[in-house]
């Protein structure tokens, strides 16, 4: 039996490279400064797909709900075996927190056949790992976290282990089901050549329009318009148009999506002070340090 | 689009509940057959001070099988009431079973804070919940606080929020975060953060058995087997702890830092590169990945102090900081620093307590 994978990925800013440079005084942080990736876990949620695929059959889509800009990391999945790619991008999505991330998504998945969720457990940046479950709730399926093995996969069931932190879990469930996955769960491909050939290409339509009125700077709007429509078509023709989907599209109620359909907000953000203490240095030598031991007995700190 | 699954999907339930600024603080008080987590006794200690300064009562949400007997330790740690759900069918955590069950009483009795540790099971159960009731939820909170807070965009004072303090961006940043009035207030926080209550034997509590209404449909996974292992060491118990680092060079040498640990009676811990490297087991990693301790004295040997270390043991009551390089982040959270190499100083620290044990 083949299975229809959903592997929901985000794009985040490496925040293992965050220098004091990259933060602004009032503690927020500059994304631009740096480099946006895929967000590490989602690259292993595709991975357990791309697993999936290759021993049944089946078909892989990948969403990403950002940016224009993260249509990258689709074509990354591409590259890598993903079937279909999908861009939710639209400004009313603009601070969004994880309960209205989870609806928006859920009303894109809604829009498609599947058999099995994908999300990385957690993403880099806001360090949540709410959203797979979120959105469990929001489809009304079954959801197994943690997941660092998928065991096995027939029929309508599937067996999964779960890290439980000190050990570990196996259960069975029917599907549909949304898996979140852990580093732990696979090392992810890299990208094949010939697919990364293929897919090079491969646009959303606002790239598409972008590309077109850079190489036509004298067009008039008229002509642009006709222009992207005929490149949209061709690029459609030959399977590299990723979608791009508005929050029309995919029929979402606007006041569960953004600041409106965020519960949360953010009431102040400080960047990691290192706390300036009260502290001595104390010389490397035997006088230095028989001082310090000293101390911390007095002080009852050493028994 | 048709989908072949829509018909076997189960009910339900959504709700959203105002905010109820009478309403409890509670405690989810995770259990594992029988025996309660650290976290929520934890919690309790910190929500007992929400709940006397909001002047409300605090309550923790018991549920299991056969578990009656643990609410007279949850009382003792500071709970009011405790709301007791005590069912076969929740004999093992199961996310629908228990969110179903947590549902019905957060309906029920709208609760105005509802706290959760961010354990394995709290974050798979708490953002269910939230989804489900629509309400806000904050993740891996390392503090709480009740403070006001005025909208920017109306200057409209809302007094006596939670404030929801938790690090993101991999630890960079420390953000507050508040729900103005998509209530219940929920968050998960961290293991090991808050201290561990005495627990008071005279205190009285009230226990309230709640009605349990489930059915097979709320156990959709078949659990096949479970395999825990005991934790090799016992971190957030130690009064002393030592740490090395990947300075210290090799598991061999990592000798040095179990010595020094056993003369002065403490436990040996370890960074992620040290434990990456193969010095120690994880069970002694501290950090944002690995436990978060609070002891007496906490010696830092040849480690570098990055943030995601800091995150676990920034809060010991004194650091010791053993370092060959000046610039290392750790000399800035540290309260006793020695610049030099680990190699000499360690074994001259082992022979001066040694010189003056009795
Ligand atoms: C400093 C800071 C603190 C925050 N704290 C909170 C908080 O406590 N509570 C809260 O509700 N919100 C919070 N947010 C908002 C939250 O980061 C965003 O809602 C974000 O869009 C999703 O949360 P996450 O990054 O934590 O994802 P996670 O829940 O950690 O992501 C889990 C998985 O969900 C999938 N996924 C997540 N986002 C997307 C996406 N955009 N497109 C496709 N798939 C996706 C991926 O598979 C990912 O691996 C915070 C934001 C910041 C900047
Ligand atoms: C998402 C995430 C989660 C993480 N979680 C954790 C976590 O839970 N815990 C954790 O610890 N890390 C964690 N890390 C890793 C963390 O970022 C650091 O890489 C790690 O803490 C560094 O360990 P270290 O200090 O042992 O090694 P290094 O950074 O390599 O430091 C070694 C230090 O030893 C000193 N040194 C070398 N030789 C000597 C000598 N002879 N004498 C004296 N000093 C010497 C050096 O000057 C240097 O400062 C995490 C990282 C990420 C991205």
């Amino acid at each position: 039996m083949a299975y229809k994978c959903v592997v929901l990925i985000k794009q985040v800013p490496d925040t293992k490279r965050i220098t004091g440079d990259v933060m602004n005084d009032d503690g927020t942080v500059k994304r631009s400064a740096l480099p946006a990736i895929f967000n590490p876990e989602d690259l292993n949620a595709l991975e357990t797909a791309l697993e999936i695929k290759d021993r049944f059959g089946g078909h892989i889509t990948v969403i990403t709900m950002g940016l224009p800009a993260a249509a990258a990391i689709l074509r990354e999945s591409l590259y890598r075996g993903a079937d279909d790619a999908i861009l939710i991008t639209d400004r009313r999505c603009a601070a969004s927190d994880t309960l209205a991330t989870s609806y928006i998504l859920s009303r894109a998945v809604k829009k498609l056949d599947y058999d099995i969720v994908l999300c990385g457990r957690q993403a880099i940046d806001g360090d949540t790992a709410q959203v797979g479950p979120q959105l469990a709730e929001k489809l009304g399926i079954t959801q197994i976290t943690y997941v660092e093995q998928l065991i096995e996969l027939s029929g309508n069931r599937i067996t999964a282990q779960r890290n439980i932190g000190n050990g570990w879990q196996q259960v069975k469930a029917e599907l549909p089901v949304l898996l979140t996955v852990i580093g732990e769960a696979n090392e992810p491909r890299v990208a094949a050549a010939k697919k990364m050939m293929k897919y090079k290409k491969a646009s959303t339509p606002i790239e598409i329009s972008e590309k077109i009125k850079a190489e036509n700077p004298k067009a008039d709007a008229a002509e642009i318009a006709e222009l992207i429509k005929l490149r949209s078509k061709s690029l459609e023709e030959k399977g590299l148009l990723i979608k791009q989907w508005s929050l029309d599209h995919v029929e979402a109620d606007l006041s569960w999506c953004g600041m409106s359909g965020s519960p949360t907000k953010v009431h102040r953000i400080q960047s990691v002070v290192l706390a300036a203490k009260e502290s001595k240095d104390v010389e490397p030598t035997p006088d230095g340090i028989a001082d310090m031991i000293h101390e911390l007995i007095e002080e009852k700190t050493i028994a | 689009m048709s989908n072949r699954w829509h018909d076997i999907r189960y009910t339900r339930y959504e709700f959203m509940i105002d905010a109820n600024r009478k309403g409890e603080v509670w405690v989810f008080a995770e259990q594992h057959g029988g025996r309660l987590e650290d976290t929520p006794l934890e919690l309790m200690s910190k929500a007992r001070k929400l709940a006397d300064t909001l002047g409300v009562k605090l309550a923790a949400a018991l549920l299991g099988d056969k578990v009656k007997p643990l609410a007279k330790k949850l009382v003792q740690c500071g709970a009011d009431k405790v709301y007791l759900a005590d069912h076969p069918l929740l004999g093992q955590y199961q996310t629908n079973s228990y969110a179903k069950v947590m549902y019905d009483l957060i309906h029920k009795h709208e609760p105005q804070i509802v706290l959760y540790g961010a354990t394995v099971a709290g974050r798979d159960l708490a953002p269910r919940i939230a989804s489900a009731a629509k309400a806000g939820l904050t993740a891996d909170c390392t503090d709480l606080q009740i403070g006001d807070h005025t909208a920017a965009k109306d200057n409209k004072v809302h007094k006596n929020l939670l404030f929801q303090i938790r690090p993101a961006f991999g630890g960079n940043i420390v953000a507050t975060i508040i729900n103005l009035d998509r209530w219940p207030q929920m968050a998960t926080v961290r293991e090991g953060v808050m201290p561990m209550p005495q627990g008071d034997t005279s205190r009285k509590g009230r226990i309230i058995e709640e009605a349990v209404e489930l059915s097979l449909e709320h156990l959709p996974l078949e659990i096949l087997d479970e395999h825990k292992r005991p934790k090799k060491v016992d971190l957030k118990a130690a009064r002393i702890i030592v740490a090395g680092g990947a300075g210290v060079g090799s598991k061999d040498n990592f000798r040095l830092v179990w010595d020094l640990a056993n003369c002065l009676g403490g436990a040996p811990a370890a960074t992620r590169a040290a434990v990456d490297l193969g010095f120690i087991d994880h069970d002694h990693q501290v950090g944002q990945t690995g436990t978060t301790v609070r002891p007496s004295l906490y010696i830092a040997v040849g480690i570098s102090g990055a943030i995601q270390h800091q995150a676990g043991m920034a809060q010991s009551q004194k650091i010791v900081a053993i370092n060959n390089d000046p610039d290392a982040p750790i000399f800035q959270v540290a309260h006793y620093k020695i610049l030099g190499d680990l190699n000499e100083i360690v074994p001259l620290m082992i022979k001066t307590i040694k010189g003056k044990a009795p």
